[in-house]
């Protein structure tokens, strides 16, 4: 009888109300194990706006070596990406693209403002051409001050992410 | 040492460019050296003549030479000469520079604003790689456009010959001085914008009325 | 191949159907803070147009509105890697112009911070140079060599990467103590590492592959051009300020400079390899000669005001000469800041060595321009 009511026509209809039905029955513990494949595979987008980008290049340098903590190297496609580290200044020039990468990007997605710059437009605040924060352009999920911010700053940053992306709620899972 | 015959040239250029505007706007470098040549190339020597270099002298001396009172030493500083010329003059005097002094590059294109004289100037910064006589020596040649109020970037009268047929490494220079004074470049074949936004309306941000936000 | 007779950018002048766009950047590994909008037809790239200007900010316009101190931590961001020789010719300039004559130990000093610069950014353009050319191991050896320099200079400057140590009037601080065995250890070792760079990286053969007589730049064209630096002296020029114009004190010491004659990818990226051998001779150098103790500053009045008239200087900086041009009309802030960049002087040539090319050699060309996008966009 259920095979009767599932047709290909509608079949999509039922997968998705069988997620549904399962975010509701093991909400915690799938949204849990989501969560935790999530944090340990950050890819960030390799889009650099401004200096900061030099810091992080350190990170992922074998002294301070980002990956050990589950941010991987920057990646060029941002489709399989999940993180954008906004890596200082964002100019006027630059906003406009930097919503674009944020746009195109998958859901979920995550925000690190790095830098005094992106936070704040920092040493560049009377500047013309500067932003004053990229909030106004994407959401931010954590804010690295410092300018530019160390390399275990970023790393601090990054893990303060992941803490943050634990206590998420996996919504869109199926 | 040198800032004495500094001071005279530029204190000298209000006074002097108010005269020269009265008689031809469009080119007051031209009528301004017809009063000035003989007080800045005979007296100033002779003030510091222990002083002033010998070879910056001669580069210096050349130039007057050949194009007399179209030109004006501005100052003459060991390794660093300056000569102003006029907008009518400034592509013969750099073609000079290349083809007799050697002159075979340059290192950098700066505008600066003068709101006061109603003029903006145009310096180029000309070295040489190839004479080993010159790799000291920078060149400063300095002229100066008509200043707009209210400029229309390209369509008014703030424009300049372009030295890029002469020293192709000015191409992005000069593109940077048009977006950033509104310096338009007759014959530049590039006069597009480099460095600021496309959709840019104000003012163009190097001009002095153009103020930062909060400042 | 390409020659300056060619109109630059986008010098199509009918559309071809066989002629495709495309956007190089500013999101894209091969790029930087910049985008190259090229034209190819097929592999092939027959057109180029450089849109850099992403991350213009207005250095010039703020510098007037600081004094001559206040001025030194935001001229230094362009470059914060090299931060040092960024702001060697405005602190020279601006020396001229407030009449200051800054102490020996101090010129020395400046000298080291300078070579020890030198070497942290040509590491880190290393580092970049392998991610672009898909060698991972070149970028983790410069990356974590690199380090040690940056400890040395941390130590001297307390920051990592933003300095801000050279002032008008000579530097900040001093050395700290035992600093000069510190130095002469690191930067031994230093030299012993990157001497293996030759290995792994430039005897290559794959490396030599990919960057051999890609992109040849003539001596003709690099002077016309106006190119500096490591693109210049790839191309056969000996042209090095810091021979030809010495400044400070860099007449009374020891070292060569190394000049290649191909002009190709491969000479320009083995140049500042060799720079940075020279850097370790000078450091050593001017350890050696450096006066002992003395004072390191030239204590400034406030808000000092400079003598009206105009600089221009120059130094050689990681990329190229580096020249600052300052106008001053007797008041506190200067009139007008110009910094005349290496990376936005060699901007120029990069249509001209990409036109022609494999769209693959790309990043290779680009990159050994020894192009910093946030220096050339001020």
């Amino acid at each position: 009888m259920i095979k009767d009511l599932i047709t290909p026509q509608n079949a999509n209809v039922f997968v998705g109300k069988l997620g549904d039905i399962l975010e509701k029955a093991i909400d915690k513990p799938l949204g849990y194990a989501i969560n935790w494949g999530r944090i340990w595979s950050l890819w960030p987008v390799h889009i650099e706006t401004a200096c900061c980008s030099v810091e992080f290049g350190a990170a992922s340098s074998p002294r301070y070596d980002v990956e050990r903590f589950g941010i991987i190297e920057a990646f060029g496609s941002l489709r399989q990406c999940d993180l954008v580290v906004v890596q200082g200044t964002i100019t006027r020039k630059m906003a406009p693209r930097l919503r674009l990468v944020y746009d195109q990007m998958p859901e979920p997605k995550y925000v690190i403002a790095m830098g005094a710059c992106a936070i704040t437009g920092g040493l560049y605040f009377d500047s013309y051409n500067v932003l004053p924060g990229i909030d106004g352009v994407i959401p931010v999920d954590v804010y690295v001050p410092g300018c530019p911010p160390r390399p275990e700053t970023l790393i601090q940053g990054c893990m303060l992410l992941q803490e943050k992306i634990k206590r998420m709620k996996a919504r869109k899972f199926v | 040492m040198s800032s004495d015959s500094d001071k005279e040239t530029i204190e000298k250029k209000p006074e002097e460019s108010k005269p020269a505007e009265t008689k031809t706007p469009e080119k007051p470098a031209v009528a301004k050296p017809a009063e000035e040549k003989p007080a800045a190339s005979k007296p100033a020597p002779a003030k510091e003549e222990p002083e002033l270099p010998a070879f910056e002298k001669g580069i210096a001396d050349k130039i007057i030479e050949k194009f007399g009172e179209k030109t004006t030493i501005s100052f003459v500083k060991p390794d660093r000469v300056g000569i102003k010329v006029g907008r009518d003059d400034i592509h013969d005097v750099a073609e000079f520079a290349r083809d007799t002094l050697n002159y075979d590059h340059v290192d950098s294109v700066a505008g600066v604003d003068y709101p006061t004289d109603k003029e903006i100037e145009v310096v180029y910064h000309l070295s040489s790689y190839t004479d080993p006589t010159l790799s000291r020596q920078v060149l400063e040649l300095a002229t100066r456009a008509q200043r707009e109020e209210d400029p229309i970037p390209g369509n008014d009268a703030t424009k300049l010959p372009s030295l890029r047929d002469i020293f192709y490494s000015v191409e992005f220079h000069e593109r940077e001085v048009f977006e950033m004074l509104g310096v338009y470049f007759e014959g530049h074949p590039d006069n597009r914008r480099l460095l600021l936004p496309e959709d840019w309306a104000d003012l163009p941000p190097l001009r002095k009325d153009f103020r930062n936000k909060g400042r | 191949m390409s020659s300056p007779t060619l109109p630059p950018g986008l010098a199509i002048q009918k559309a071809d159907e066989r002629i495709m766009t495309l956007n190089v950047g500013p999101q894209h590994p091969g790029s930087g803070h910049m985008r190259i909008i090229v034209q190819i037809d097929g592999d092939y790239i027959v057109a180029c147009d450089p849109d850099p200007g992403y991350v213009h900010r207005g250095e010039e316009k703020m510098a007037e509105y600081r004094n001559y101190t206040l001025n030194v931590p935001h001229l230094e961001r362009p470059v914060i890697h090299d931060s040092c020789n960024i702001l060697y010719p405005y602190v020279l300039a601006a020396e001229e112009l407030l009449g200051l004559e800054i102490p020996e130990r101090a010129k020395y000093i400046r000298v080291i911070a300078s070579e020890l610069n030198r070497c942290i950014y040509t590491q880190y353009w290393l580092a970049i140079y392998g991610i672009f050319l898909g060698h991972s191991t070149m970028f983790m050896w410069p990356a974590g060599d690199r380090e040690l320099l940056i400890d040395l200079m941390e130590k001297m400057t307390g920051a990592r990467v933003t300095h801000s140590y050279f002032i008008p009037g000579g530097i900040r601080n001093d050395l700290p103590a035992n600093f000069e065995d510190v130095c002469l250890r690191q930067v031994n070792y230093f030299e012993k590492r990157i001497k293996e760079y030759a290995d792994v990286f430039y005897n290559n053969p794959i490396l030599i592959s990919r960057t051999e007589n890609t992109g040849v730049l003539t001596r003709e064209n690099a002077i016309k051009l106006g190119t500096t630096g490591s693109v210049l002296r790839a191309s056969g020029v000996d042209y090095d300020v810091r021979k030809k114009e010495p400044y400070d004190v860099y007449d009374e010491l020891d070292f060569e400079t190394n000049v290649m004659k191909s002009g190709d990818s491969y000479a320009r990226s083995r140049i500042p390899w060799l720079d940075m051998m020279e850097s370790c001779r000078i450091i050593r150098d001017a350890l050696q000669k450096m006066p002992k103790s003395g004072s390191v500053r030239v204590k400034l009045k406030p808000n000092p005001k400079g003598e009206i008239g105009s600089v221009y200087k120059r130094i050689e900086s990681g990329r190229g000469a580096l020249g600052c041009y300052i106008v001053s009309d007797k008041k506190v802030e200067p009139y007008r800041v110009k910094l005349s960049v290496p990376s936005f002087r060699n901007l120029i040539a990069l249509p001209h060595l990409l036109i022609g090319e494999k769209l693959g050699n790309m990043p290779s060309v680009y990159w050994s321009l020894n192009y910093w996008p946030v220096e050339a966009d001020r």
